[in-house]
């Protein structure tokens, strides 16, 4: 991108010390971010009890360090009947996270290929109630909808955790803004060999539309395997929970279970940690849509 | 050309290019019926009921005259519009600043400290809240208690008290939003046109100048972005409290936010009626103060021109 660099009027000395201050500064800041997070690593090769006696902190003494926590959760050293438990949410995980980014990345894909491709009637009041889903924050909705979820008789089911998010109006905005830049013209030469509207939409529109698919779907996935509030009020056979919910459980003052907890949440961390590293771009370019065009 | 499809009546209603963009949008209209008119509607009208096991009963406005004077849910209220302001002081000013500079030709290896300061929101607020609350432990050896230490201060019961318990959470959430903030930042600035900083070197503006006169103005769009959801997030913002103290009781309810108290009464206690009032009161607090914001930054106005 060209940009102003170049133009610097700053001199070349002055500039050099500029840019290590501004670079320093940022190790700083990236090594305080990084510090919780490494401080709950160095503590998940230590007894989880003793990190809930005596709260975290930076302990750098590696003689002490095991890795029997990990080698617990594995099933190793007695845990089978934890490890079990801790691998049935991660696998509960896995398959809200892949049912959630399925689901939602086809619907909404459809609604916003119905409002960016046609000119009909409703289509700017629909867009208008879009975005008015938007303006209201879930937290007013939680009590009526799962009482809705309990008259439906979806409770503790993945119908009830997922159907109510499935037109996530985010989503959609962000399908629809990429897919107002594609050339409609497309939708025509399908029509004259021939193709009917859906299969326009599904064999045509679908494959450029990629990128998009992308985006959204490692944010939908971010976001569905981090969810708390709506699964925990959802489900609840401890059969079905997910890793936040299973995590959230061994909170208890009194439990024993801290090994599990300490080791188990920096493990959880990890597959996010390596979609994250790989699909960076898709990621950010997915979050960031809504921002610039205001 | 392939030959078209001469099917029955109905078949071709539904292929015809009319008919498509309704059958496309149709899950919206179902999904915003079920999922969001109807509980919209339902928690309207619990909110003059009394829901009793035996049915609902209508109390007017009992439940909001309840809601006057209840010191709980006016703590709960101080503490969420606390939160707000406070997370708008500083998730606003500084990822906008820090952006400016990762964007500048200043700073080496960006990629990395992009990435590193988002990892933060990767992980769930189940793990982000319970290594907090584990930091900022009563205890001598806790992390925040040994930097006082190192300071020659006594140990501090960090969450059981005003305003340290606040200190803890705007950490959290500053630690977990930073980084989000700054990408969205960093996106308005990519859309920003070079030309109107070399331009600006021409005419010999300073660094300072070129921000306030160039940066700001045409980085509206996304302030006014990140502004309206911090507002919505700050006052909705239930989730972090609820993991730092472990659950939704914290003592003297010094973490109790709006949305924790609706979960109190409603999932709790069960008392629909009154957690729907508290609901609504949110929806509206948070509707007003966004349209404030709205008209104040001049948005409506520019879509009028």
């Amino acid at each position: 991108m060209a940009k102003y660099k170049e133009k610097q009027t700053i001199g070349g000395a002055k500039h050099t010390v500029l840019s290590v201050l501004a670079t320093a500064f940022f190790v700083v800041l990236s090594c305080l971010i990084a510090f919780p997070l490494f401080a709950g690593l160095l503590a998940s090769f230590r007894p989880g009890r003793e990190l809930i006696r005596k709260g975290l902190s930076i302990d750098l003494d590696f003689s002490t360090m095991t890795l029997d926590n990990y080698i617990y959760i594995f099933g190793g050293r007695g845990g089978k009947e934890d490890s079990a438990k801790y691998f049935m949410w991660f696998k509960n995980s896995l398959f809200l996270t892949f049912i959630t980014v399925i689901g939602t990345l086809l619907i909404c894909y459809f609604i916003a290929y119905g409002l960016s491709m046609y000119d009909f009637k409703l289509k700017n009041f629909l867009f208008f109630l879009v975005i008015a889903t938007m303006m209201v924050p879930f937290e007013i909705l939680m009590l009526p909808l799962y009482q809705e979820i309990i008259n439906l008789k979806m409770i503790d089911t993945t119908w009830g955790v997922v159907l109510p998010g499935l037109c996530a109006a985010g989503t959609i905005f962000f399908f629809r803004q990429y897919m107002q830049g594609l050339p409609k013209e497309l939708l025509d030469a399908g029509r004259i060999d021939g193709a009917n509207e859906y299969r326009i939409c599904v064999q045509i529109m679908m494959p450029i539309t990629k990128p998009a698919f992308a985006s959204m779907a490692i944010l939908c996935a971010m976001g569905s395997w981090n969810n708390l509030l709506w699964p925990m009020l959802v489900y609840r056979s401890s059969t079905k929970f997910t890793l936040p919910i299973g995590l959230n459980t061994l909170l208890t003052p009194y439990g024993n279970n801290y090994d599990v907890l300490i080791a188990g949440s920096m493990f959880s961390i990890l597959p996010v940690l390596v979609v994250f590293l790989i699909f960076q771009k898709y990621l950010i370019d997915g979050m960031t849509a809504g921002a610039v065009k205001g | 050309m392939e030959k078209k499809k001469q099917g029955n009546a109905f078949t071709r209603f539904i292929y015809s290019q009319k008919t498509a963009p309704y059958v496309f949008v149709l899950p919206f209209i179902l999904s915003f019926c079920i999922f969001w008119i109807y509980p919209m509607l339902s928690t309207i009208t619990m909110s003059f009921q009394n829901i009793k096991p035996a049915g609902a009963e209508w109390v007017g406005l009992s439940n909001y005259a309840k809601l006057l004077k209840d010191g709980v849910f006016h703590q709960a209220v101080r503490n969420s519009v606390m939160y707000m302001v406070l997370t708008l002081i500083l998730l606003l000013p500084f990822p906008m600043l820090w952006a400016v500079l990762i964007d500048s030709n200043l700073v080496k290896a960006k990629g990395v400290w992009k990435a590193v300061l988002y990892v933060p929101a990767l992980t769930s607020v189940v793990i982000s809240g319970t290594l907090f609350r584990l930091m900022f432990s009563e205890y001598k050896t806790g992390f925040m208690n040994q930097v006082l230490a190192f300071f020659g201060q006594p140990a501090v019961k960090w969450l059981k008290m005003y305003p340290t318990s606040y200190f803890a959470l705007l950490l959290l959430c500053c630690w977990r939003w930073t980084g989000v903030n700054m990408l969205y930042f960093l996106s308005g600035l990519k859309n920003i046109d070079a030309a109107l900083y070399e331009s600006a070197d021409i005419d010999g503006a300073t660094a300072w100048q070129k921000f306030r006169y160039v940066t700001v103005p045409l980085l509206k769009p996304t302030i006014i972005y990140v502004l309206t959801i911090s507002i919505y997030a700050g006052l909705a913002m239930f989730l972090e409290s609820f993991m730092l103290w472990a659950g939704n009781s914290s003592p003297n309810n010094i973490g109790l936010t709006i949305v924790g108290y609706l979960y109190k009464r409603g999932i709790e206690k069960n008392q629909m009626g009154y957690a729907s009032a508290v609901g609504l009161v949110l929806l509206v607090v948070a509707l007003i103060i966004n349209m404030a914001q709205l008209i104040a930054t001049g948005t409506f106005k520019k879509e009028e021109r």
